[in-house]
């Protein structure tokens, strides 16, 4: 890639834009050149975006005929060495899981970033839910861990796509940017830096030559194999069934428990560089508000108006829902009284909460089309005496 | 002279993984005979070999990516053509060549197959039908002729089928021919001109599968099936491919023959 | 477009017929006797003994030593990877 069209790629500068602009210049920014999407409310103005500017800097986008297209697409162009994206919503997240399921037993970067809406099935297709959190744990079938980043502005749309793909390409797997419709159709202020600002990564490539030799599944401490492009003569397998070191489908049991332990593994022993999150004000907090996501501003909002009625409140937003900051919320159930989780979903963050804690968990939530008020957590914060 | 020489390796051995050999595929399937005419049209091909991708869905068909020393991808049941899409999209410099069978490219895929031919994306697709799932044990499918046993049409099947050449050129295909895994010149032949051609190309081969369509279906063996592949197979001079659908009884014809090759506006053409 | 026109009888004082020599992976073999059906010279036949999946495999007939004329054919149908053949010059 000349200087010319890298820099093409990073609008660098201030914008006002929403949210779903942003993720898709966060894409660009980190290098994606190739996209294959379907249209689908609230994400379909990253695809648009993208139609545009991805043939600007010789990229390629595509228009599949569904979203089991779009994913087997993205993971085949991966495989030719590019950074491969797709935009949803929770009914097309729901078809791309079989071969996000592919996606991971292969270990093929990419990015898929789902604009969360009212479910279950058509559901609100205009308005913001947070109810594919669980989707992006367990869609697929079979046991993996998963990456999920749950931007809560435009700003973090941008860095956090940028965030995706740099941990696709460290970690080998299709990472989510799980957003929401408010974030993903808030129009705020973003931040581009200069191309060289951008912290960027880029998946490992064999060191040897073809031969005999050389183990497309071979790893090293890090768990995560070397990826080689196709047309490179490595004449590598690549399959979704239980396979060796050699990439061979395998029927064997400890064969199956090697491999999906280390899918799984190469993740778990990273958490700590993957997980993120922001704490405030929980030094000296006895209630702390959970959140993430849209709903994080407005928990934000609640927990100074209780700040101001004299609480002690504090927050914890969650960055990463995947994998879960557990260690931080243990961390936590040691000084504090009592959690607030708020989400726009049933309860599927504060049940995962519950699991790392005996503290009581207030369940603040409903099942979506509107957000959270920060009153509404507001009041769960007040069960809390201070 | 001499009477045969035993040997150890075979001449196309490189370009097979020839260490998971033999093969999973059954006494009498036609899918090594297909895998065999591919392997040659590669090795005969102008492009090298490691610029030729393999693309496979699920079944037995399925399975040829994972015998063929090339970068080879066994994706999932129905996605085969996507997959390969993006792998084209992305590197046209690539010759993808998807092998897969009926039911994956026709019945869960078959909206995957409509789309790829409409966007003419320069893909050589070799769908293998033998009329039935066959890894599962011989169910019916898309292409299981009418009145056909299988286990689950124990009654005979009744769905009418695809006409899979009229399909494909109905969609706007570039190449459409259909052999069998008996016309192993012929399709050696078009498997090489669909390497040379810009565009979605697609061959057809019926390939025999003696244990879960031909016994339980008047056929019998994969000998047998391929007895009648001689003696049924009809390559007519001007061939009407509204006639070409295949019921598989001994008293019919077999449409067989290369049917169309044009030329149109093609995505992820080599340039 | 009709195939007389552009088929010509040949002479067969021009023609020099290849000759083949037979080459067999025993152990590859699974029986189904494609080559042996179908070699246009029946040049083929089952071996009298088995491999180690107990498969009879092909094998030059007696008084065929001399037949094949290397036109590739068990090599393409072979589902096996089993059976070619080369010219002798």
């Amino acid at each position: 890639m000349t200087t010319a069209t890298a820099a093409a790629n990073v609008l660098t500068g201030q914008h006002f834009m929403n949210g779903d602009l942003a993720c898709a210049e966060g894409a660009l920014a980190a290098g994606c050149t190739f996209f294959a999407g379907y249209p689908i409310t609230p994400s379909t103005e990253i695809a648009e975006r993208l139609a545009r500017r991805l043939p600007e800097i010789g990229g390629t986008y595509i228009q599949m005929e569904d979203e089991l297209a779009s994913m087997a697409c993205i993971l085949g162009a991966s495989w030719t060495g590019v950074k491969s994206m797709t935009a949803t919503s929770g009914p097309g997240f729901t078809l791309m899981m079989e071969n996000i399921g592919l996606g991971m037993m292969t270990e093929t970067p990419c990015v898929v970033v789902d604009v969360q809406r009212g479910g279950p099935s058509t559901g609100l297709p205009t308005l913001v839910s947070q109810a594919d959190v669980m989707q992006a744990k367990w869609g697929s079938h079979g046991d993996y861990e998963p990456i999920a980043y749950a931007p809560s502005s435009p700003q973090e749309m941008f860095d956090y796509t940028i965030k995706a793909f740099n941990a696709a390409e460290l970690y080998r797997l299709p990472v989510f940017v799980l957003a929401d419709e408010t974030v993903g159709h808030m129009t705020e202020r973003v931040t581009i830096p200069e191309p060289a600002e951008l912290v960027l990564a880029d998946r490992r490539r064999p060191i040897a030559p073809p031969d005999d030799g050389w183990l497309p599944y071979g790893v090293g401490d890090d768990l995560v194999p070397a990826m080689v492009r196709a047309g490179d003569g490595y004449a590598i397998h690549v399959t979704g069934l239980t396979h060796d070191e050699r990439g061979y489908p395998v029927v064997d049991a400890q064969v199956h428990e090697r491999m999906v332990r280390r899918i799984s593994r190469k993740i778990q022993i990273h958490a700590p560089q993957i997980c993120e999150y922001e704490k405030i004000m929980t030094d000296d907090a006895n209630v702390v508000v959970i959140a993430y996501g849209a709903t994080a501003r407005a928990a934000r909002s609640a927990v100074m108006a209780a700040r101001e009625k004299g609480i002690r409140a504090g927050m914890l937003r969650l960055i990463t829902v995947w994998p879960f900051p557990a260690g931080v919320i243990k961390e936590l159930a040691n000084v504090v009284r009592r959690f607030v989780v708020a989400e726009i979903n049933l309860g599927q963050v504060s049940r995962e909460v519950e699991r790392y804690t005996r503290r009581p968990v207030n369940w603040i939530n409903h099942a979506g089309g509107t957000m959270i008020t920060p009153e509404a957590i507001l009041r769960g914060i007040m069960q809390v005496k201070p | 002279m001499s009477r045969e020489t035993v040997v150890k390796t075979h001449p196309l051995d490189p370009l097979l993984r020839a260490d998971r050999l033999p093969h999973i595929w059954c006494p009498g399937c036609g899918l090594g005979s297909i895998m065999s005419c591919l392997s040659n049209a590669i090795a005969s091909s102008a492009i090298p070999p490691e610029k030729h991708v393999i693309v496979s869905g699920i079944g037995c068909t399925g399975r040829v990516a994972g015998y063929m020393k090339l970068d080879s991808f066994h994706t999932t049941h129905g996605r085969a053509l996507p997959f390969a899409t993006g792998l084209k999209m992305a590197n046209p410099e690539l010759e993808v060549t998807v092998v897969s069978g009926d039911g994956d490219l026709f019945a869960i895929g078959g909206n995957h197959f409509i789309h790829a031919a409409r966007r003419n994306i320069d893909l050589n697709v070799i769908c293998v039908n033998n009329f039935n799932y066959g890894m599962t044990g011989g169910q019916a499918g898309p292409t299981t002729p009418v009145g056909s046993r299988t286990t689950t049409t124990p009654q005979g099947a009744k769905e009418p089928t695809f006409n899979l050449p009229l399909l494909a050129s109905t969609l706007g295909a570039v190449y459409v021919a259909r052999w069998t895994s008996l016309h192993v010149r012929q399709l050696e032949k078009a498997m090489s001109r669909v390497m040379q051609k810009d565009g979605f190309a697609f061959i057809e081969v019926l390939s025999p599968c003696p244990i879960g369509f031909g016994k339980s279906n008047d056929i019998g063996d994969g000998l047998a099936e391929m007895s009648m592949y001689r003696e049924n197979g009809v390559i007519p001079i001007e061939p009407d491919l509204t006639q070409a659908a295949i019921d598989m009884k001994h008293d019919s014809s077999i449409m067989l023959g290369n049917f169309v090759d044009i030329e149109r506006p093609a995505l992820g053409v080599r340039q | 477009m009709s195939y007389t026109s552009y088929r010509r009888p040949i002479d067969l004082n021009d023609v020099r017929v290849p000759r083949g020599q037979v080459y067999v992976i025993p152990e590859r073999c699974k029986g189904c006797r494609f080559c042996i059906e179908f070699c246009p010279e029946d040049v083929l036949v089952e071996s009298d003994g088995m491999n180690a999946k107990g498969y009879h495999f092909p094998v030059v007939a007696e008084g065929k030593e001399d037949a094949c004329v290397n036109c590739r054919f068990c090599r393409l149908v072979c589902p096996e990877f089993a059976i070619y053949t080369e010219e002798i010059r």
